[in-house]
């Protein structure tokens, strides 16, 4: 009897892996970033308003800063844009604009239109930056604390509670850099 | 004899245009097999080693292709580093470090192997011996009971 129940056990078993395997599977859509824990690449590049002014995230050594990977072409991004405005105001650090793979003309319409939050940006048009980054889709948002190192990558859309999850966050690196 | 001559043509000028429909079916197979832009190789051994390399690296945006099956923005992008990495000299191994420092073990189709993904490699061995001891003995067994 006892041995009739062996393959019932395995079934059931293999059963429940897959159940296991298909609940977790959205969550393994999302690539974790490597990055996390590591200094953040430094990155240079041309500005979206004056391409000669290069500038890196180097300079802002010494305070938390948000990395927010947004282009015009990025329909999603104009989805989390209305939290991009409230981040730009609540959060006291600077919000960083990388704006990838984008045409310049596209990208500062699309900012005159929906409105520039951002405390400055910096262009990648050819996705190299993006790369050293492990940028795979917009938008993504890079939380960075006051050493340079990355502490946390939202991949998507902010909506809302991602938005008081950010802030939070956020708080939490503000108090560890004045500490 | 007429009538069977003309059966025989049939039939060959039949296999002929089968074998030209064939042919023609496999033509888009042809031109989808990879979305690899033209690129310029110096040397055949670069090349090969380029579309080693493009195989086994997974495009993130399009999780069940390859960077050499891809045609997403991203993986033209990744091709693209994947060229200079290569013009620069890196070895393969440095070449899948730096894919897997930016975007994580993920995108290595072949897992390197380790603890945690040791389930992953020895799984099906260890699977295969079982099922096989498994049915050897239930063969065995059924053996005796027949000759009992």
């Amino acid at each position: 009897m006892i041995r009739m129940l062996i393959p019932l056990g395995v079934f059931v078993g293999l059963v429940a892996l897959l159940i296991v395997g298909l609940q977790t599977a959205e969550q393994r859509k999302i690539v974790a970033s490597p990055l996390i824990g590591k200094p953040v690449p430094d990155i240079r590049l041309p500005g979206l308003h004056d391409p000669d002014m290069v500038r890196g995230v180097a300079e802002l050594r010494g305070q938390p800063f948000i990395l927010n990977v947004w282009g015009s072409w990025c329909w999603a991004c104009r989805v989390e844009h209305p939290f991009i405005e409230r981040l730009g105001r609540e959060a006291g650090v600077p919000l960083v604009g990388f704006n990838w793979k984008d045409e310049r003309a596209d990208a500062l319409a699309w900012l005159n239109r929906y409105g520039d939050a951002w405390s400055f940006h910096l262009v990648d048009f050819e996705g190299r930056a993006a790369i050293d980054l492990g940028v795979y889709g917009a938008p993504e948002t890079f939380l960075v604390d006051h050493q340079g190192v990355v502490r946390h990558k939202h991949v998507g859309p902010i909506d809302a509670p991602v938005f008081d999850d950010l802030m939070r966050r956020v708080l939490a690196l503000r108090m560890e850099a004045e500490s | 004899m007429n009538f069977d001559r003309s059966t025989k043509q049939d039939a060959g000028s039949r296999i002929v245009s089968l074998g030209f429909l064939a042919l023609l079916w496999l033509v888009p197979g042809l031109l989808l097999a990879s979305a690899i832009e033209p690129m310029p190789f110096r040397s055949e051994v670069e090349e090969r080693r380029f579309r080693a390399l493009a195989e086994e690296i997974r495009c993130t945006v399009c999780q069940n292709q390859s960077l050499a099956d891809s045609d997403a923005p991203l993986a033209q992008d990744l091709r693209r580093e994947l060229f200079f990495l290569i013009q620069d000299g890196r070895s393969d191994m440095e070449i899948r470090e730096f894919m897997v420092s930016r975007y994580g073990e993920f995108v290595l189709y072949r897992p390197p192997l380790a603890s945690h993904t040791l389930l992953l490699w020895v799984g099906p061995v260890v699977l295969l011996l079982g099922s096989l001891i498994g049915a050897g003995i239930a063969v065995n067994r059924r053996r005796k009971a027949l000759k009992a």
